[in-house]
């Protein structure tokens, strides 16, 4: 693989926390909430042009329990904020939030009585993107701001 | 009353055909952006509603929306948007209603289609179909008070009229 030659016969030391994060960051399986046209997009940064896979976070997981990153594309009705919070909750800890153009940020142009106006108002979320509906080089962006965000966490508690 | 205005053949039958058969029951005849209208006396909606699809094939029943005219007298108007596929006719027709009892018979008996959409219709401006099979709303949540599309239901809602899911998730 070419790592063998590089390191030799030798070893590496490293902190439990960066290695932790390392893994972390590289293996952020998206979990795809695509509630509208950002979705479109959303498959564009998951396929061949994109290629997410570059990040490690190609593996769109339908199931809320073998994800890490939960892309919210679209606008959130409050009758859907239920559904989308519930999943949220199944997703094991620790877990990150996109919120994924205007609408899922801030409403968008859905400035109504039936669209709750960001998804922020249910969820912790981590990331933002501009963009009606953002490109994919945008959501590799928040991806890569996400990752950034988890190789500087403390992921391995302290002894007190 | 139909000589003033611009029908097709189709449409011509159509609204002599009404005027002859229910003389007292048609109030107007009028003509919009190309589509005509007929307004009827609310009482009686079901009977033509029978006529246009058994006599004048009006078999697809295309659309039912409502319309808040915002007067003190009648402020409600519910439209049924008709097609006749044998002779390429669309016809809109209206019934009024009041504010205080805003009640229009349900066309579901003659048409089935009318169902969802009466639904939106009674969800969105408050209006009651007698005879309803499923007479419940149909995008807003059940417990929802207001009516969204009346005239004086501010555009972002009521500020706390329908819950956000909690952010604080049950735990054991």
């Amino acid at each position: 693989m070419g790592l063998e030659s590089a390191l030799g016969q030798g070893y590496l030391t490293t902190r439990m926390d960066s290695l932790v994060n390392w893994a972390r960051s590289n293996a952020a399986w998206p979990m795809p909430m695509g509630l509208a046209c950002c979705a479109i997009e959303m498959m564009a940064f998951a396929g061949p042009r994109y290629d997410v896979a570059r990040f490690g976070s190609e593996v769109m997981r339908f199931s809320p329990r073998q994800a890490d990153v939960m892309i919210v594309a679209g606008w959130c009705t409050y009758k859907m904020s239920h559904a989308i919070r519930r999943i949220w909750d199944q997703m094991p800890d620790p877990k990150w939030c996109i919120a994924m153009g205007a609408c899922a940020s801030t409403g968008g142009m859905h400035r109504c009585y039936g669209v709750v106006q960001g998804a922020d108002n249910f969820l912790p979320v981590d990331a933002y993107i501009s963009g009606c509906p953002p490109r994919p080089d945008a959501v590799i962006h928040a991806l890569m701001k996400i990752q950034d965000k988890i190789k500087t966490e403390h992921s391995v508690m302290l002894d007190t | 009353m139909s000589n003033e205005l611009n029908l097709s053949e189709g449409l011509q039958k159509t609204v002599k055909n009404l005027t002859e058969t229910f003389p007292d029951k048609i109030i107007e005849v009028y003509q919009s952006s190309g589509d005509t209208f007929v307004r009827i006396e609310a009482d009686s909606l079901i009977e033509i509603c029978n006529h246009l699809k058994s006599e004048l094939h009006f078999i697809y029943l295309s659309d039912v929306f409502g319309i808040d005219r915002y007067t003190s007298d009648e402020r409600f108007e519910v439209v049924y948007n008709l097609l006749n596929l044998r002779d390429r006719v669309r016809l809109f027709l209206k019934v009024r209603c009041d504010e205080e009892n805003p009640e229009v018979d349900s066309a579901t008996p003659v048409w089935k289609a009318a169902s969802w959409n009466e639904r939106e219709v009674y969800d969105m401006f408050g209006i009651q179909f007698r005879n309803h099979p499923d007479h419940r709303r149909i995008f807003m949540p059940e417990d929802f008070e207001y009516y969204p599309l009346r005239k004086e239901f501010p555009l972002l809602g009521i500020p706390g009229s329908i819950e956000l899911p909690s952010t604080t998730p049950e735990t054991d």
